[in-house]
């Protein structure tokens, strides 16, 4: 089958691999029809994902139909058009218990800080991703959701990560009505977050990235106030001034690990790796929220440590709440909005893009070019839905 | 001489008033209200507003919540996955977990390095730090393994330059000149060094 292949920071390769078996009965093997980049790709992609092998394939956001099943799987079926959230998780640990699907115990061998994802290195259990033709599904009966028929593709495709993770983030924020909201970063996980706000009855939205193209959708999509920090002297001044020197009620880092916006932490996060990614947006968040407010946090950080300013969330007695987006949590709930069009989530794809094409997909996404937000990849095989796929190089 | 400063701090707020942690009194009477959020009339037309304002239509509230809902719960433990290749396992566990990935089983110098840092468990930041080791050194033998193979790493295709240069070419080129300057430098350096 044709997969990503990773070679090296900054390196895609997409070539033939064998394709995927069933190696347990409860699991299934996919056909992807859509699988998107995310942004947590890009961290990967970079290479500051400790555990990351040369040839792994990548790949957390995909949907597909149900090629082959195992022994023991009980409600799929071959033909089933399904969405697989990012979690691998086995719904029987003490976490999968208490709904806290993200943290699963079973799932992931190599690390007891993280549940397993697909194509997120050995860290998170070492299963390749769907930005490929086929994908083996663990726990089948339990992960993928099968898609209703008024669900199309391109809205199901973002409901495996970043609708929820943004959804959730605005959760986690506690938000009561009239909140003023603070999203760092407008990628697609900030821009949902941003919207998500809302339905929590916010009252005020405001995203701080220093992307304009991005900047200039969240604005239309949320919509949102916007504050680029670039054209601010400091962020966290910036946010005081616009809410009568208090503070934001609640602050949310989609932003992580790869963050731009201050010397040092770049230089120590990404650039020399002395910390686990640059927590500028975490440090911002932490200064810009009022005293007694919520942070929330969704951003990707490594394993090690960064630094934040904790002492200052200490004394201002701050609400830290920070997860790994419970997926299936949320789907139903999201299906609900999506059908009475309180969210429109494919408005955000901005590219679909053949499969063959990744190296290039990545590069654009990374780079910011052509007005990125969302790419989706979409393979040889799948379907009908390939005559969507439009050529980034020619 | 307090007096001066007095005054002259004075005539600075009343110029500046955003300066020097200058009380607004009329702003600050106003904390306890809602901030420039617009009323509730005008946040209605935002579709779906407030839909979830209610706690009860929160899918994560509480946090923690028995028994889980909108999955296929399983009756037991998972049935144990047969291992068919090396699989490393956290010290921080008591053993494999039952479902488990078997990409890239570990192999040569990277896989040694990997096998010694998961000696350690996560909470020695020497894990983490022999594990990005490992994985620069798998880099180089991902290039080894191609060449032994007789395939020649496309490198450059790898990292987009297609794209590159559709949307940047100005900047591949910049890119390219720079590189060019670096190595006919370091090649210069080289070179004059072999003279002596």
């Amino acid at each position: 089958m044709l997969a990503t292949n990773f070679r090296g920071p900054y390196r895609i390769r997409v070539s033939q691999k064998p394709d995927p078996v069933i190696e347990h009965p409860g699991d299934a093997i996919v056909r992807v029809i859509r699988a998107c980049i995310c942004g947590s790709d890009l961290h990967l992609y970079h290479g500051l994902v400790p555990d990351l092998r040369v040839g792994h394939t990548f790949g957390h956001e995909f949907i597909g139909i149900v090629e082959e099943v195992g022994s023991a799987v009980e409600t799929l079926k071959p033909g089933d058009r399904v969405l697989v959230p990012f979690n691998i998780f086995c719904g029987s640990c003490f976490f999968c218990q208490r709904e806290l699907y993200g943290n699963c115990h079973n799932t992931n061998p190599e690390a007891t800080a993280v549940g397993g994802f697909y194509g997120y290195s050995h860290t998170t259990g070492g299963y390749d991703g769907g930005q490929a033709e086929f994908v083996r599904v663990p726990m089948a009966d339990v992960g993928p959701y099968k898609v209703p028929d008024d669900i199309v593709d391109d809205d199901a495709v973002l409901l495996t990560d970043a609708l929820p993770t943004g959804y959730q983030a605005s959760e986690m924020a506690d938000i009561h009505e009239g909140d003023t909201v603070v999203v760092f970063g407008a990628g697609p996980v900030g821009i949902f977050a941003a919207r998500s706000s809302w339905l929590f009855g916010a009252g005020r939205v405001i995203v701080v990235d220093h992307i304009d193209y991005r900047l200039d959708f969240v604005r239309r999509y949320a919509p949102a106030e916007v504050v680029n920090f670039r054209e601010v002297s400091d962020v966290a001044l910036h946010i005081k001034k616009m809410t009568d020197w208090l503070g934001a009620d609640a602050c949310i880092d989609a932003v992580g690990c790869e963050a731009s916006g201050s010397l040092t932490q770049t230089l120590t996060g990404r650039w020399t790796m002395l910390q686990a990614g640059a927590a500028t947006a975490l440090f911002w968040a932490i200064n810009s929220v009022r005293k007694a407010g919520n942070i929330s946090i969704v951003g990707v950080y490594g394993p090690t440590f960064n630094a934040v300013p904790i002492g200052n969330a200490l004394n201002k007695g701050l609400t830290m709440r920070m997860n790994q987006a419970s997926v299936k949590r949320h789907v139903p709930h999201l299906i609900e909005h999506i059908r009475q069009g309180h969210l429109n989530p494919k408005e955000i794809i901005t590219h679909r893009v053949p499969l063959e094409e990744a190296s290039d997909a990545y590069h654009i996404f990374s780079s910011k070019y052509d007005n990125c937000i969302k790419t989706v990849l979409i393979p040889p095989r799948a379907g009908s839905a390939r005559a969507l796929a439009r050529s980034v190089i020619h | 001489m307090d007096t001066e400063l007095a005054r002259r701090d004075l005539a600075e707020q009343r110029r500046n008033p955003q300066h020097h942690g200058h009380v607004d009194y009329e702003r600050q009477l106003d904390h306890d209200l809602n901030r420039h959020s617009p009323p509730r009339e005008q946040l209605q037309r935002i579709p779906g507003w407030g839909s979830d304002l209610d706690h009860k239509n929160r899918p994560a509230i509480p946090m923690e919540r028995m028994p889980p809902r909108f999955i296929h719960v399983p009756q037991g433990q998972p049935v144990q996955q047969a291992q068919t290749v090396e699989v490393f396992c956290s010290p921080e566990r008591p053993g494999i977990t039952p479902i488990f990935g078997t990409a890239q089983p570990p192999k040569w110098v990277s896989g040694a390095i990997r096998r010694l840092a998961y000696k350690l468990p996560e909470n020695d930041v020497r894990h983490w730090l022999m594990l990005i080791a490992a994985d620069r050194v798998n880099v180089v033998e991902g290039i080894v393994d191609d060449l032994r193979h007789g395939h020649v790493p496309n490198v450059l295709g790898e990292m987009g330059i297609r794209s590159e240069l559709r949307h940047n070419p100005a900047g591949l080129v910049r890119k390219a000149l720079v590189t060019a300057v670096v190595v006919g430098g370091v090649v210069a350096l080289l070179k004059r060094r072999d003279r002596y």
